[in-house]
């Protein structure tokens, strides 16, 4: 099915061998117009800067950072439901930018996604039968609808007799499966996976995520998971990508990457995330970030955490650090991921003692 | 519990009259929230725990039908005046919401808003009234208060805004801070800013907090006690430490095995989907999604909350001794 990746900690653990999914240089800018005065000028949002990367086989790369951080562009690009400004995908050896229009329709039967929002990406006037069947009419494909939508709803573990109901006779999480459901349709290769349970409730949202892991080893499907909830990328991914203002700033396997963040902004970004556990919320080291995340109209110089890491230096505004394995088992782009180790700050005297 | 209670829920309820009927989103909630600690209330969506507290603060249409009582240091809200409302609306109890866009007007200098939030409840002169405001800028940890107050909304990011909800919630010192999913819409490095913020208040000014929210991570970081609902009522309530170490309710119990934990094991979600509050299950509502569930919890009225182990639950079969009580997951 698929190659194991290595486990070893040297480059090997990110670069895979016969990769499904190759990203190089993806840059993607918007144009905006924003008013100064009386006059309108055009700026660029620099969503997406330079970023590179691969999906092995069978395996998942999870994609967090916050908002603003170009994850969603970076998915989108890769469907080319957005055309990326420069940059190249290699999807299963054949490269997507560029590639006629007609001759990417056929490829998108093996490269799907399932968006965040269930309530906006089903239309509420058709049954789930043709919602989930839909992608065959796209492809001209004739298959018995009936026959199908019921094999794709047991695969996603809902009732055949569904079929034929509107989706606001659905919950949240059933109409995720419903969206999953239509995903596997064309029997795709790899899915990107946008947001895919943040809109959930907790108890709903495991279910899902089960639900994607089986999926994932019947099928041999390759995932792109997107999401900000760190505990959730942890839970499903190999390896783990971290997006701040449109750059990565470390890759890696999900628990090195855990267990021994590289970059200040990882460890920042851990160390903000409340974790279900009073006890170590309450002893735990805590890196409180100041300010927000910069706009990309007009990002810092240099390397574009400078402006909130607690360790910015002068290099920091000058040069920007290259996401490079510095010898400290996975790629991370700061220039003094190997002078300071993890944990760069004093632990925050504890204010929550009761 | 430590301080005196300063806000008391007893059987409280709210229903909303509709076409098919009244949907009942909040069936007997009780509640007590002392000076200086944060309460936390818990629950996924439908489960009444942001309607509970706006039906208290009287924020709800005429559709909605509030019963029980709620009071402020003995002063009744169900039922009160419009004009004892207001008085106690932004002044005894201050209110924080998702989305703090939509609570500024965006057509107005951010200090004068904090100004109008001030002089609608002390006799104050203006220039007075700025000084605080600029203060209390400072408070909620905006740099530069002088300048930023004369800026307008739009000028701030998300984080800034809800900074300023807070400033305002604080102007006239509320004995009460209800702060409904206040970090939901922030990322997360902005989010510990703002539970900080909230823990300073608490810490600070001895504020009662209620904090509402589907986060348990957010709950285990700054909540003392935490209130667990489920279909317009409570699950279980105990401290922040015996409600996760040792939760009793299956329903809680639930919601902590279907998180995501280090371990990488395979999660347990919660079969099924919460009830419709049109016609609510008899008996416990959590009955039908409940691996523990036999006859006697789909009859009869909904369970209460009763002592069990460390904590408070509303489960018969937990109060008859018929669960075995896992502690120290």
């Amino acid at each position: 099915m698929s190659d194991a990746p290595s486990t070893s900690t040297t480059r090997s653990a990110i670069a895979a061998e016969n990769p499904i999914l190759q990203v190089k240089g993806l840059v993607k800018h918007f144009a905006v117009r924003s008013s100064k005065g009386l006059r309108v000028v055009q700026r660029t949002v620099q969503a997406v800067s330079d970023v590179s990367f691969e999906v092995a086989r069978g395996r998942t790369l999870g994609v967090v950072g916050e908002s603003g951080s170009g994850k969603t562009t970076v998915g989108r690009c890769i469907l080319r439901l957005i055309e990326p400004t420069a940059g190249s995908v290699v999807f299963d050896g054949k490269e997507l930018v560029g590639m006629p229009v007609k001759q990417l329709r056929g490829l998108r039967r093996d490269m799907q996604i399932v968006f965040q929002d269930p309530y906006a990406s089903l239309d509420p006037r058709r049954t789930v039968q043709d919602a989930i069947t839909e992608p065959f009419e796209i492809q001209k494909i004739r298959v018995d609808a009936r026959a199908k939508a019921a094999e794709l709803l047991e695969l996603v573990g809902l009732a055949p007799d569904h079929a034929r109901r509107f989706p606001h006779e659905f919950s949240g999480g059933q109409r995720q499966r419903i969206g999953i459901a239509r995903a596997l349709a064309l029997n795709p290769k790899m899915i990107v996976l946008d947001e895919p349970v943040s809109a959930l409730d907790v108890s709903i949202q495991a279910g899902v995520i089960n639900l994607l892991q089986d999926l994932q080893s019947e099928l041999g499907l390759s995932y792109l998971f997107i999401a900000h909830d760190l505990s959730v990328v942890r839970h499903i991914s190999d390896l783990v990508a971290v997006m701040y203002l449109g750059k990565i700033m470390e890759i890696g396997p999900a628990e090195q990457l855990y267990t021994a963040p590289l970059h200040p902004y990882t460890q920042s970004l851990l160390s903000a995330i409340p974790e279900p556990d009073p006890v170590t919320e309450r002893t735990r080291e805590r890196i409180l970030l100041q300010g927000d995340v910069p706009s990309p109209i007009n990002p810092p110089s240099g390397c574009r955490f400078r402006t909130r890491c607690p360790i910015a230096k002068d290099i920091c505004a000058e040069e920007e650090p290259a996401l490079v394995d510095r010898g400290l088992g996975h790629p991370v782009a700061c220039h003094f991921a190997d002078v300071f180790p993890v944990k760069v700050l004093a632990p925050r005297p504890s204010s929550t003692a009761l | 519990m430590s301080g005196e209670v300063v806000l008391s829920l007893r059987d409280f309820r709210v229903s909303f009259s509709t076409l098919l009927g009244p949907v009942q989103a909040v069936r007997g909630v009780d509640l007590d929230v002392a000076a200086g600690e944060i309460v936390g209330v818990v629950g996924e969506s439908g489960s009444g725990k942001s309607v509970t507290f706006l039906g208290m603060m009287g924020l709800l249409p005429k559709s909605a039908k509030i019963e029980g009582s709620a009071t402020v240091r003995g002063t009744e809200l169900v039922g009160a005046k419009p004009k004892l409302m207001r008085q106690v609306r932004g002044k005894r109890v201050a209110m924080i919401f998702q989305d703090p866009l939509s609570a500024l007007n965006p057509t107005h200098k951010i200090g004068n808003q904090i100004v109008e939030m001030i002089r609608a409840h002390q006799s104050m002169p203006k220039d007075a009234a700025m000084r605080r405001a600029i203060e209390l800028l400072d408070v909620v940890g905006i740099p530069q208060p002088d300048q930023r107050a004369r800026q307008y909304p739009h000028e701030f990011s998300g984080g800034m805004r809800q900074r300023v909800m807070i400033a305002m919630a604080i102007a006239n010192d509320p004995e009460v801070l209800i702060a409904d999913e206040p970090t939901t819409a922030l990322d997360v490095t902005v989010q510990a800013q703002i539970l900080e913020v909230l823990q300073r208040i608490q810490r600070d000014l001895g504020t009662a907090i209620v904090l509402i929210t589907h986060d348990l991570g957010v709950v285990a970081r700054v909540a003392d006690r935490v209130q667990v609902m489920y279909a317009g009522r409570a699950a279980e309530r105990g401290t922040v430490d015996d409600i996760f170490a040792h939760s009793v309710h299956p329903y809680t119990r639930g919601l902590m095995a279907s998180l995501p934990s280090v371990s990488g094991e395979r999660l347990i979600p919660i079969p099924g989907a919460p009830p419709n509050m049109l016609n609510p299950p008899p008996g416990c509502a959590f009955a039908p999604r409940c691996i523990h569930a036999v006859d006697k919890c789909r009859t009869g009225a909904p369970p209460s909350l009763a002592q069990v182990g460390s904590n408070e639950t509303a489960c018969v079969r937990a109060q008859d001794n018929e669960l075995e009580v896992i502690t120290g997951v």
